[in-house]
């Protein structure tokens, strides 16, 4: 079972490899790249499906890796079958993306250090998933933060790639002082790293609290959120691989994995509660108002990570992984779909696309499959595990549980809502993007040229489904964002998860009408007014909602300029008073020098008269003290 | 093993004297035996680390597993005695290493406008030999002289050999430095009167020096130590200095030298004067944090490559001093560890920032650009290096950083625990100032063009740099493996 150590390992060497390999565009240097990336995906992937076959019991490996003092540090793997579930999802949706990836990228000369870092990144989530020691997962999480940085900065033609590629390493860099004082206050407390002796201590409240910050942060909530929309200037699949299996995914994870210590406290479990609610909405309301097709996209993650951590929140992480597990499958296939859209028309805005349907008819099918297990139509995937993720609000509700009831109903309120926000932008998105006449032109219709024929305007590109290296991962990802809800059904996997049996009773009929309701008002606003974006309906919440609230705004007035300020007078004390201190002790010393040296130099009466008195005036303190004693 | 003990400082010594006497037109000739002596005495290096000896048994806290005692001017208490452990030991090959990369980097180019290659190398080894004698010293006085053995030649390689405000800069940075070693010769002079003793086998641990001695003593060294880390607000010599040093002077300066300033507050200021330490622990703390903070502020606001990193090394040692200051087993092994990453990733950034300054023969930060188009190579090793020093977790830098963090959290109460969360956040600004850099560096349209061609000898002096950055950061044993024994006997003084 020792082959576990595979899962993580795997995709990390041949990261390394790749990276080494010599730079250039031809087909013979990205032919050994794309081997690389893709055999290290499906390499972990049989590991992972292996060992889910075959491990009885949860594998526990550990050996003594060093200590600092008192501190033991363990390497070590730790998975049970709920983390093998998790890596399997990794996998897959790692290998889907690097197989489209060599046909999206095919005119792209970086291509060899774009798919060494997407190995990387899944070996660093990967390492997270498995690793049985908190360093372990320090590596990972933040491995993955410098690969996310690497990967949104790919796309050189972008100006805007950079800075949302740094905007998204700092904003989850800042949720991880956090993670880093939590992990050090659960060490100290535990004296060891190993995942298995800390859950084994009364855990500290603020460590807990602190350890949010970071989940917050990799996991695009509130109020750390702000990177992920930016991070759609990044290649789309990146865009997949972090929305579905990577990165986000981690911190709902990484609470998962130190839930026996949530469970102990009330107040982490609250503000992880508070923090889901606001996300949850938040996400939802945002995605109603943007017109850049991954923006959508990017907003509605936000909002279902929040359904996660709320899961998490009312005590259930069995509903949380669960979401964590259908929301992977059916965001990939939405964001590889988005790509195919993207790769067709040339743009990112919805104000562009329109008439889709009819040239793009597996794209269009795979987005109807996506959009709605996104929204929870029965019998998609996301129906299922967010009804889970509802119930278990539902019961958390009635008390008993660790968590205040009052953060139960905030969840199970949001939740609520947020099902029929979800199904008015899903509608939206659908009916604008592939219904109606294409905009491809712009609002003022084709260009038409004067010319001997009569009328001639100019045909466009017809749209067209993409090429078969993207085709299939669509198709196959379209299966589990429509079944693997059902797997709730199957024993096995309930037990791994520790999920409830799905019950279908009267609390799903609540949901059920809200989606039929947001739903139904996007499908009336798109028909009632034909050729209008049914977002206008928001009318002057527009603006506010497609800005995110402008907490970009918020954080740029609360903490980059007043970081910039104070490195500014920092600077500036440094230079003017440390420095100048320095400095001047230097000039007046050599000041001081240059009169004496001057005083030297007197004519000879005025030097007698100066020995004179230096000599009269030694002799006047000599009378005085002789006279003291 | 007295042998290896005595080659170790013998053959850069020696090859700096064949140097002395090499005919000047032989130029190119002599810098290949200067790097051949550089070298070789990797060798003894190499074969110290099998004395090491774990199941020695002493009284004393300081256990050398190889030594050399003899009397030199007993007058003065002054001994030639040497020795190494597990504390000096990881210097030591680090001080060896440089030295040879630097000497093989001069092979293939030597800084123009500046004097020969062969007194460059020369100077070099003569700077190990002074680092290495200090590293090694187990007497105080004896110490001392090694500390001030170093001084001139890295004066004279900055005056020699740097860029337009050379002069300038090196006086800063020998004046100022000359004021840390008066402070230290108090010091040193204040422990040997009172013990009536040089010897740090017998003084470490602080025995038989009173409460006053030690706090005194402490305060001398500690400043004179801090001079030379440098300690906020005590680093201003460092910028000017690193700007203008020619590529291998920075890389001797940052890798090693800042260093002794480190080794000498864990050896003989926290060895010879635990209690003193004590006593000065929370403003000791203090000020590295605010090194931290300070020093990544500022690196927000530079506007030139090589000032950025000398800053940067301000905000690193800042968390080597705060490992210290803790005075926990956590916190000393960190702070030695992260002596060493720093070392290893700062000599390898400042290769890289001479590497690009020389092909776009400007530093600006603005100027530079789109380096990631032009020379793709460049850019992925640039982009490895900053990522690296900004602790990122599997790399070397983050061990020493974070545990110094886990060792305020260790020490617990108020004070300690805002240190820990201030500098945690440093440990994010950092990040923001190394993004800056790899943002106007990398990213974006290409600036200056620079060649993307990398010759063979840049090659050899960055990836050992850069292995060792991977190796440490996974296997960080490879320093700490014999520092766990010694730093607890240190720690015992409070107990």
């Amino acid at each position: 079972m020792t082959a576990a150590v595979l899962i993580a390992g795997i995709p990390l060497l041949l990261g390394i490899a790749g990276l080494l390999l010599p730079p250039g565009d031809d087909e013979g240097r990205r032919r050994p790249a794309a081997a690389l990336g893709i055999a290290g995906a499906a390499a972990s992937l049989l590991v992972t499906l292996g060992l889910l076959l075959f491990a009885r019991k949860p594998i526990e490996l550990s050996t003594h890796w060093i200590s600092l003092g008192d501190v033991d540090l363990t390497l070590g793997i730790s998975v049970g079958h709920a983390a093998l579930y998790v890596a399997l999802a990794v996998c897959v949706v790692a290998l889907f993306v690097q197989i489209y990836s060599v046909a999206y990228l095919h005119d792209d000369p970086r291509y060899a250090p774009y798919a060494a870092q997407i190995s990387l990144f899944t070996g660093a989530m990967l390492l997270v998933v498995t690793s049985g020691d908190l360093i372990g997962v320090l590596v990972g999480w933040e491995v993955m933060g410098a690969c996310s940085y690497l990967l949104i900065g790919h796309d050189r033609r972008l100006p805007e790639a950079p800075a949302a590629a740094v905007k998204a390493f700092l904003v989850t860099r800042v949720g991880d002082v956090g993670f880093l004082l939590g992990v050090a206050i659960l060490i100290v407390d535990a004296g060891t790293s190993r995942i298995a002796d800390v859950l084994t201590e009364a855990p500290h409240p603020a460590a807990l609290i602190l350890i949010l910050a970071g989940v917050a942060g990799k996991s695009a909530q509130f109020p750390l959120h702000t990177w992920l929309p930016d991070a759609m200037a990044g290649p789309t699949p990146i865009s997949a691989l972090i929305h579905a299996a990577t990165m986000v995914a981690a911190g709902v994870y990484v609470v998962f994995r130190l839930y026996p210590l949530y469970e102990q406290s009330p107040a982490a479990l609250a503000v992880l509660g508070v923090m889901a609610a606001i996300t949850i909405l938040l996400g939802a309301l945002s995605a109603m108002a943007q017109d850049d097709l991954k923006r959508v996209l990017a907003w509605s993650t936000v909002s279902q990570i929040g359904y996660m951590t709320g899961a998490l929140a009312v005590g259930s992480p069995a509903a949380a992984l669960f979401h964590l597990l259908t929301h992977a499958a059916f965001k990939a296939l939405l964001f590889l779909a988005a790509g195919a859209v993207i790769h067709a028309v040339g743009t990112n805005y919805l104000s562009r696309m329109g008439g889709l349907r009819e040239h793009m008819p597996i794209t269009f099918w795979s987005f109807v499959a996506g959009l709605g297990a996104l929204a929870g139509l029965p019998p998609l995937a996301g129906f299922w595990s967010k009804e889970n993720v509802l119930t278990a609000a539902t019961h958390a509700t009635e008390g008993g549980g660790a968590v205040p009831v009052w953060v139960a109903w905030l969840v199970w309120l949001a939740g609520l809502f947020a099902v029929g926000l979800t199904a008015w932008y899903a509608t939206r998105l659908l009916l604008w993007a592939f219904f109606g006449v294409s905009r491809a032109h712009g609002p003022d219709g084709p260009d038409w040229e004067v010319g001997f024929d009569d009328a001639r305007y100019t045909q466009p590109a017809l749209p067209h489904d993409p090429p078969a290296a993207m085709r299939w991962p669509i198709l196959l990802l379209a299966i589990p964002s429509a079944l693997l809800g059902l797997a709730a059904f199957a024993p096995g996997f309930r037990t791994a998860l520790e999920l409830d049996e799905p019950h279908l009773g009267v609390a799903i009929v609540l949901p059920l009408v809200l989606l039929a309701l947001g739903a139904t008002t996007a499908w009336w606003l798109w028909r009632e007014v034909p050729g209008v974006d049914p977002a206008t309906a928001l009318g002057p919440a527009r603006p506010l909602l497609a800005a995110g609230f402008r907490f970009d705004d918020l954080q740029d007035r609360f903490i980059v300029r007043p970081t910039r300020a104070l490195a500014r007078a920092v600077t500036t004390v440094d230079e003017k008073v440390v420095d100048a201190t320095v400095e001047g002790t230097g000039t007046t010393t050599s000041r001081v020098g240059e009169a004496l040296a001057y005083a030297h130099r007197m004519s000879l009466p005025a030097a007698a008269a100066a020995v004179l008195a230096g000599a009269l005036l030694l002799g006047a303190v000599a009378v005085l003290f002789g006279a003291a004693a | 093993m007295t042998v290896a003990l005595i080659a170790v400082l013998l053959i850069p010594a020696l090859g700096a004297a064949v140097l002395a006497v090499f005919p000047s037109r032989l130029d190119h000739l002599a810098r290949v035996v200067g790097t051949v002596f550089a070298v070789a005495a990797l060798v003894p290096i190499v074969v110290l680390a099998f004395a090491r000896d774990d199941a020695r048994f002493s009284y004393s806290a300081l256990q050398p597993w190889a030594e050399l005692d003899v009397s030199w001017v007993p007058a003065l208490h002054l001994d030639f005695h040497l020795g190494i452990d597990g504390v000096s030991y990881p210097l030591v090959a680090l001080t060896g290493l440089l030295t040879a990369l630097c000497c093989a980097y001069t092979l293939w180019r030597v800084p123009e406008n500046g004097g020969s290659g062969r007194t460059l190398v020369a100077l070099l080894l003569v700077l190990e030999t002074g680092i290495l004698g200090t590293f090694l010293a187990l007497d105080l006085l004896l110490f001392f002289l090694f500390f001030e053995v170093v001084l001139l030649p890295m004066y004279a390689v900055i005056a020699g050999w740097g860029g337009a405000d050379r002069r300038r800069a090196a006086r800063k940075f020998v004046l100022y430095t000359l004021f840390g070693s008066v402070l230290l010769l108090l010091g040193v002079l204040t422990v040997t009167v009172a013990a009536g003793t040089g010897d740090l086998t017998q003084l470490t641990g602080g025995l038989g020096l009173s409460r006053t001695t030690q706090q005194v003593a402490f305060v001398l060294l500690a400043i004179a130590f801090a001079v030379k880390a440098p300690l906020w607000p005590l680093h201003t010599w460092l910028p000017d200095a690193h700007t203008q040093a020619p590529t291998v002077g920075s890389v001797i300066l940052a890798g090693v030298l800042l260093k002794m300033g480190t080794y000498g507050l864990i050896r003989v200021g926290v060895g010879v004067a635990p209690l003193g330490a004590e006593w000065a622990a929370p403003v000791l703390g203090i000020l590295a944090v605010a090194a931290v903070l300070a020093g990544s502020l500022i690196c927000l606001r530079q506007t030139e490559l090589k000032r950025l990193i000398a800053y940067s090394s301000v905000g690193h040692m800042g968390f080597v001093l705060l490992g210290i200051a803790t005075l926990t087993a956590t916190g000393l092994q960190a702070a030695l560890l992260g002596n060493v990453a720093h070392g290893l990733i700062t000599g390898l950034l400042f290769f890289l920032a001479g590497a690009i300054k020389d092909r776009a023969h400007t530093g600006d930060l603005a100027d530079l650009g789109g380096l990631r188009e032009s020379a793709p190579r460049l850019a992925g090793i640039l982009g490895f290096a900053a990522i690296a020093s900004l602790g990122l977790p599997g790399l070397a830098g983050f061990w020493g950083e974070a545990f110094a963090v886990v060792a305020a959290v260790e020490r617990g109460g108020g004070l300690w625990t805002t240190l820990a969360a201030l500098a945690a956040i440093g440990g994010a600004l950092t990040a923001a100032y190394f993004l800056r850099l790899l943002r106007k560096v990398t990213h974006g349209p290409v600036g200056t063009p620079v060649s993307p061609t990398i010759s063979g000898a840049e090659w050899l002096a960055w990836s050992p740099l850069a292995a060792l950055t991977l190796a440490v950061g996974v296997a960080p044993a490879l320093v700490l493996a014999a520092t766990s024994a010694p730093v607890r006997a240190l720690t015992e003084a409070w107990r």
